[in-house]
């Protein structure tokens, strides 16, 4: 059993490409070797900003033997069409077998020697790797994310020989850009090369690097009573960019912490890739940051320091400029800014917007017990910030400086709020709004999205969704669901819109709905359950998914589900016979058992409606359950299909009844199992 | 081989003006009319097209109405400099030579922290993009650099590396100076000493209120209509060797360029209008591009 090991080093990989690279790399080599038949013990693949890693372990050295039959001609087909397949198919006349009268020819394929085939599978993988972007280099036409430098490809301590483009794999790859040995040195396995490369200053795994940052990170703010403020998603970003990472801590100019923390975070986090430092307990910033260099250097990072620390005040004075001058101008005079500035072609300009985003905000303010003119107020300026120079530098921050302009221009704090905050829920980790107004503009702005995008044909298909409605219907649901807001939607949606909704806006929410509690691990099929009642209240919707899942899952709920689907195959059944037969009136005679459900089912009605009218569907459940044991004994001794035309007409209208009570509660029908 | 005391900005001009001559580069001098980058020199955007070799390096005095501050920001200029440098096609080594120039300037990748962080430049108005990085020096973006795939709206083969220095910060960089008008223009010890400011601050001042405020918006949309008309004439033109007067006609590209960045400082230019205008220009752009590869395939 042997290793296989390459190593595809290239000029510097985007950081936000390698994670698919290095599981784009492992996938296509598995497939690879299985396509080849060759069986492996172990795959592993590695990624970092100069390096793609793979390495197989527990390969054997040949490929196995093959034999291969192959079909040929009748026996007794004309002689040119039997010579033709023994040149097609190598094999000696006298070898050939004849079995139900045809020809078979019985190929050998010796095993190849695995090095041979691994070059080759290393060559074909590259030439057709998936990386998001690509390009071509110099006079080459091999597509790789930045040109290719070296390669490694090394199968049992030997080269597994394979050229791209005029480059030889071999044995050598290069250690660190700077503080490596300037020249390339040889390996002859996977624990040289990782030795070798650490020796050469390089983590070779993201982890690694990962661990290198943050062991380092912290223990550098802790030496200064600091503490790190932790960033999952720079901190991949961050290990992506470098192979010898370097934390270290600089110094910010405290002038510049009266701006928004948010405006130093940005700048710190988007454009300059570093972490911000607090004091431990605080939850503003502290005059610090943390830049992780791909370097040590002698002065430990002394000089780099400073340097960052400079490029950080010129983004923050510049960015200190803005706030200056944003802050001279009321955001109601930006309004008319937003009139030159498109939504969308069919959508008019974002003032337009802001008009229907406020007239929204009201009508949805009226509803919930919030104060409709701050809502109309707050929902005309929430667009205005889009027009002032910080968020023109700094777009992600769109919203945030909007509160703060309100709050500057001595606009109510709730108003300001609810400027901040009308982007919200931005992803599945953002907060929803609570405050009443905040929640009226965040919703009118993704409704005004939604109906809009809909009433002109733009509606999400497929995986494109281009205005992100998707998520806006998302945040909609979310905000009226973690609020508890009793908002129906398709009332809303007209009122809104002025006429009905356009065409599958409805289902489309329905849609998401399902879509998001599958996430939280929920029952689709429930859903669908409950949505067949037609109800747009989405707090009563799931608050019946709830209760019905919960009755599903006790026995009561179960069997009585078996009893609604052999209710329904019956009526089914009999239905194909002809019309089933109308009339209320259901005789009680006899079985006892017959008897016994009519009674329950009499009891069960009002009881299911009481419930149901006071949406208390854990009532309704309860009042179904005591439907279970009749059903089942009705089932267990009497016949439905009797030969007395009377009884089975009266038998028919009692399973009818307790079918149609149950679909009062959920359509059962759609429940699986 | 890091200078002893900090390069003036005319000698980073120099140092890199003498390193880039040594490894091939004919050295150009900047483009004499009104461009807003270094890339848009013919002697880079032409020559990044067609089959022929070319290593070419050159300052680019680069005008950005937009961005005047009126000399009182310290770091943002109107116009500015690239030092931009065309080699074609790259050379496998072309990160080294990037290296090397740095080095070249006082720039020591021991000390500082050197990184290539994603960026993929892309100019609309001349329909071209390519895959790169700009180049980091202790947290500043010093350069830009890029492969190019398309120019002028059509694939290139062989590819150009392109490298890009603003040299105004890479000066900041190499002088340790907080302001762009307290750079050393030349060398302090120098009889006439001058900065930045002592050259440039009174144009900053006069050309952000004339790209801002005082330039002629109805005046600029006449030239630009102009300048639009004839570049198709241009092309179909004849010369005496019997082709079509491409070099004469990108000028007017460019022209046409300037006017739309000055219209658009002047606020003159809507957003609905915005990408109109670029693809005029592109367009235009390309139809020099065609012509230009048609010219030199055919030597």
């Amino acid at each position: 059993m042997a290793q296989y090991l390459l190593e595809i080093l290239s000029e510097e990989i985007p950081a936000r490409m390698q994670a698919g690279a290095a599981r784009d790399l492992a996938r296509l080599a598995g497939e690879g070797l299985k396509t080849a038949g060759l069986p492996f013990s172990d795959i592993a693949t590695f990624a970092g900003s100069r390096r793609l890693t793979l390495v197989v372990e527990g390969l054997p050295l040949r490929q196995e033997d093959r034999a291969e039959e192959r079909r040929g001609p009748r026996m007794g087909a004309p002689e040119a069409a039997i010579k033709g397949f023994l040149r097609s198919t190598g094999v000696a006349r006298e070898d050939l077998e004849a079995r139900d009268g045809v020809w078979f020819a019985l190929i050998r394929h010796p095993g190849r020697p695995t090095g041979e085939i691994l070059g080759e599978l290393a060559q074909s993988l590259i030439a057709r790797f998936p990386w998001p972007k690509s390009m071509t280099s110099g006079v080459g036409s091999l597509r790789w994310v930045r040109p290719i430098r070296s390669l490694i490809s090394l199968f049992d301590g030997q080269v597994a020989p394979f050229e791209i483009e005029g480059l030889a794999a071999g044995a050598l790859t290069s250690g660190h850009r700077f503080m490596g040995a300037a020249g390339p040195f040889a390996v002859h396995d996977f624990a040289a090369y990782r030795a070798g490369l650490q020796e050469h200053f390089v983590v070779l795994d993201a982890e690694g690097r990962k661990q290198r940052i943050l062991g380092g990170a912290r223990a550098l703010v802790a030496g200064r009573g600091l503490e790190l403020v932790e960033d999952p998603g720079l901190l991949d970003e961050v290990a992506g960019m470098v192979e010898w990472p370097t934390p270290i801590l600089g110094d910010m100019d405290p002038a510049f912490l009266d701006l928004p923390p948010e405006v130093a975070r940005t700048v710190m986090r988007v454009h300059q890739r570093y972490f911000a430092v607090r004091r431990p307990g605080e939850t503003g910033l502290a005059p610090h940051f943390l830049c992780v260099a791909n370097i040590e250097a002698a002065d430990g990072g002394a000089l780099i320091a400073a340097g960052n620390g400079r490029v950080l005040s010129a983004r923050l004075g510049d960015a200190r400029f803005f706030w200056d001058e944003d802050r001279k101008v009321p955001l109601a005079a930006r309004l008319d800014q937003l009139e030159g500035v498109t939504f969308h072609a069919k959508l008019g300009s974002m003032r337009e917007r802001a008009e229907r985003i406020s007239a929204t905000a009201r009508l949805i303010a009226g509803r919930i017990g919030a104060d409709p003119d701050a809502a109309a107020l707050a929902g005309r300026l929430a667009k205005a910030d889009l027009a002032t120079g910080l968020v023109g530098e700094f777009p992600e921050l769109q919203g945030v400086m909007g509160g703060y302009y309100a709050r500057h221009e001595g606009l109510p704090a709730d108003v300001a709020q609810a400027i901040s905050e009308h982007y919200r829920p931005q992803g599945p980790s953002d907060v929803t709004p609570r405050a009443p107004l905040a929640i009226s503009v965040a919703l009118a702005d993704k409704l005004d999205s939604l109906i809009g995008f809909f009433a002109i044909g733009e509606a999400p298909t497929g995986s494109r969704d281009p205005f992100a409605l998707r998520r806006a219907a998302l945040g909609v649901i979310r905000i009226i669901l973690e609020n508890g807001l009793r908002l129906p939607l398709s009332t809303l949606l007209a009122d809104i819109a002025g006429k009905s909704p356009a065409d599958g806006l409805l289902a489309f929410f329905a849609d998401r709905l399902k879509v998001a509690l599958r996430d939280q691990g929920g029952r689709a099929d429930l859903a669908d359950a409950v949505f067949a009642l037609g109800d747009d209240d989405l707090v009563r919707i799931i608050a019946r998914i709830d209760a019905l899942a919960a009755f599903l899952a006790t026995e009561d709920g179960e069997n009585l589900l078996a009893g609604f689907k052999r209710a329904s195959n019956i009526l089914a059944a009999e239905a194909k016979k002809g019309p089933l037969p109308d009339g209320e009136s259901i005789s009680v005679a006899s079985p006892p058992e017959q008897a016994a459900l009519f009674e329950a089912w009499r009891q069960c009605v009002p009881a299911v409606e009481t419930a149901l009218a006071t949406e208390d569907f854990n009532g309704a459940m309860r009042a179904l359950a005591r439907l279970r044991a009749p059903v089942d004994a009705f089932f267990e001794k009497v016949l439905v299909n009797s030969e007395v035309a009377e009884e089975r007409t009266h038998r028919l209208r009692l399973l009818t009844a307790v079918r149609s009570v149950m679909l009062s509660v959920a359509d059962f029908g759609l429940v699986s199992g | 081989m890091a200078a002893e005391r900090p390069l003036s900005f005319q000698d980073l001009i120099l140092e890199l003006h003498a390193y880039w001559s040594a490894r091939g580069c004919v050295i150009l001098q900047p483009y004499d009319l009104e461009v807003g980058a270094g890339t848009l020199h013919p002697g880079t955007v032409l020559r990044a097209l067609g089959p022929k070799p070319w290593r070419a390096a050159y300052v680019q005095p680069s005008r950005r109405p937009s961005d005047g501050r009126y000399g009182e920001n310290p770091n943002r200029l109107r116009s500015f400099h690239q030092y931009q440098v065309i080699l074609k096609p790259n050379p496998a080594d072309m990160q080294e030579l990037y290296l090397g120039s740095l080095a070249a300037v006082g720039i020591d990748p021991r000390k500082h922290d050197i990184r290539f962080v994603e960026d993929d430049w892309e100019n609309p108005t001349v329909g071209a993009w390519g895959l790169g990085w700009e180049v980091w020096c202790d947290g500043m973006e010093i350069s830009q650099y890029t492969y190019f795939q398309q120019v002028g709206g059509l694939d290139v083969s062989p590819v150009s590396g392109e490298l890009t220095y603003g040299l105004e910060r890479l000066a900041l960089y190499v002088q340790g100076v907080d302001s762009v008008y307290d750079l050393a223009f030349n060398d302090p010890q120098s009889p006439d000493f001058k900065t930045y400011g002592d050259v440039f601050l009174e144009s900053e001042r006069e050309f952000s209120a004339f790209e801002q405020e005082a330039a002629d918006v109805a005046m600029l949309q006449r030239h630009f209509e102009d300048m639009e008309a004839a570049v198709p004439r241009l092309l179909a033109a004849r010369g005496r060797q019997g082709q079509p007067l491409v070099l004469p006609a990108f000028d007017y590209v460019l022209k046409a360029s300037h006017l739309f960045n000055l219209l658009d400082a002047r606020g003159a230019i809507a957003v609905a209008a915005r990408q109109s205008y670029i693809g005029r220009i592109r367009d235009l752009c390309r139809a020099c591009a065609e012509a230009w590869v048609a010219l030199e395939g055919a030597v």
